[in-house]
């Protein structure tokens, strides 16, 4: 048994608004093995995206702990990298710029060359050779995705966070991106964890599936994956992979109180 | 391309002239009424020196006042676009400054600084120019995404490593579109300063005396000079848009 990298025990938070406080995180465990890679579904505003920021270290928890390699979370640390559904590219940088931004913030041994060769590896990793010297605003939706996440690996972060971060492109383009992202962990390694609203992406992508129950969320049920090598795409259609989809969609049907179960009183 | 660019105004303007030349030429009416195009030309070489004096004048003390409304006007909206505390205590004051007429301050503030000239131009430009300086940055830094504040934040920068590397730049385009209503807003409150204060200087004095000598055409002289400034100074701004915020410019597909 690994230690986890990332271990979240027994969190609760809550929202303060007008109408007092609204409860979004209600015992909530998650636990990461280091190079893991967990994708987290749930139904909409279960508070997936408060698991980010919690991760981060952008907001603590009312109660819980979160832990990070041994270290509790109380404040960001640049051992994170973000990207998210919008691709937040900067305008008035080059894409090369932009990929070395957190560079900028976060303390780095690497010389200035070495800082763009890497940027400039990560780009050709993720089929964005060439590019290097254009504004985000010449790049599709697709290719802006893609130099998000070369941003938000190049200061080589422990804990890659993805808040759905494929969400807002095109089917086909979404599996090319799929397939990208495995052939970036089989270079760079890393932890993830993986906020997704897409069952197939999260049993092609992730080798644990965390499913949370509906506002407050907690966890509901975890899937594991077993992996040996990175998958194709027709692993998708195996009768496998539709056994899964099915377990995983009865499982959003309980979160979203429209099928009954016994763990979850509906 | 560049002849076009430069050809299609100077057409336009020649097409305006030429127009007004003929609105009075047509109803014959005196210089008295509305002057003519043909009238200007005199009115130029006879005051020549005048003009560039008192133009100068105008032009400084219009951009003084352009540049502390431009500083007064990204502080406050630094301010309420940080603080939503301090958003909603200062925009009801701004908008009911906003809303008085400047014409009505201006002889307040001549009266108060009595004869110091150039403090109360600059004075009266700024606080007509600043307002939409200040709202357009405090809308621009309110409306920040969380993402890209995030994507900072997370890796433990500050607030104002954010401010310096995404907020400000990315509130550019914002302030430069508000700039260029502020430049002629400026020159708006440097002439009725000048016109109103007593032996006042600038544009808007060789107007007043115009006014008082009968000389129409000198009126109308003024009036396109103000425009001339007026449309160098937006240029300027234009100029420095492109080269600071060039980037939010789409080049059509």
């Amino acid at each position: 048994m690994t230690k986890p990298l990332i271990h979240i025990t027994d969190v609760h938070h809550a929202y303060a608004t007008d109408a007092g406080p609204l409860p979004v995180l209600d015992g909530l465990n998650v636990s990461v093995p280091e190079g893991g890679f967990v994708a987290v579904v749930g139904p909409s505003g279960c508070g997936k995206s408060t698991l980010t920021r919690l991760i981060a270290g952008l907001m603590k928890p009312d109660r819980g702990e979160v832990w990070l390699h041994g270290e509790r979370v109380q404040s960001p640390r640049s051992t994170v990298g973000m990207a998210f559904q919008n691709p937040v590219l900067l305008e008035w940088r080059t894409i090369l710029k932009n990929v070395m931004l957190p560079l900028e913030i976060v303390p780095t041994k690497m010389s200035k060359t070495e800082q763009e060769q890497r940027a400039l590896h990560l780009l050709d990793l993720v089929g964005l050779k060439g590019f290097e010297d254009k504004r985000p605003s010449e790049l599709s939706g697709g290719m802006r995705q893609r130099a998000s996440l070369c941003r938000s690996l190049i200061h080589k972060p422990e804990v890659l966070i993805l808040d759905e971060p494929f969400g807002a492109l095109d089917a086909f383009t979404r599996e090319d991106l799929w397939q990208t992202m495995h052939s970036l962990k089989a270079e760079e390694p890393f932890t993830g964890v993986l906020i997704t609203h897409d069952l197939r992406e999260s049993i092609f992508l992730a080798d644990q599936v965390v499913v949370l129950s509906g506002r407050p969320a907690k966890t509901q049920y975890v899937m594991n994956i077993p992996r040996n090598g990175p998958p194709e795409l027709d692993d998708l259609y195996t009768p496998e992979a539709a056994d899964r989809l099915n377990i995983l969609r009865h499982q959003i049907e309980i979160a979203q109180g429209r099928a009954p179960s016994e763990e979850v009183g509906a | 391309m560049t002849l076009r660019k430069i050809a299609v105004p100077v057409i336009a303007m020649v097409v305006f002239l030429a127009l007004w030349e003929l609105l009075v030429w047509v109803n014959g009416w005196p210089n008295y009424i509305m002057a003519a195009p043909s009238d200007l030309p005199a009115a130029y070489s006879r005051y020549w020196e005048l003009f560039l004096v008192m133009g100068w004048q105008t032009l400084w003390r219009t951009v003084v006042g352009l540049l502390i409304a431009v500083a007064f006007g990204i502080f406050v909206g630094m301010v309420m676009g940080f603080s939503r505390t301090m958003r909603d205590a200062l925009y009801p004051l701004l908008v009911g400054f906003n809303a008085i007429p400047k014409a009505t301050v201006v002889p307040i503030v001549a009266l108060l600084f009595v004869g110091a000239h150039d403090f109360n131009t600059i004075l009266i430009a700024f606080m007509i120019s600043f307002f939409p300086i200040a709202v357009s940055v405090s809308i621009g830094l309110s409306t920040l995404e969380p993402e890209y504040r995030d994507i900072l934040r997370s890796l433990g920068a500050s607030q104002a490593t954010v401010f310096w590397k995404i907020a400000l730049p990315k509130t550019l385009p914002e302030f430069f579109g508000a700039l260029k209503v502020a430049v002629t807003l400026a020159f708006i409150g440097t002439n009725l300063m000048e016109i109103v204060s007593p032996h006042g200087r600038g544009l808007g004095a060789l107007f007043d005396s115009g006014k008082t000598n009968s000389d129409y055409p000198l009126m109308f002289a003024v009036l396109i000079a103000l425009a001339f400034m007026g449309i160098v100074l937006y240029y300027v701004v234009v100029a420095l848009e492109k080269i600071f915020a060039g980037w939010a410019e789409r080049q059509p597909t």
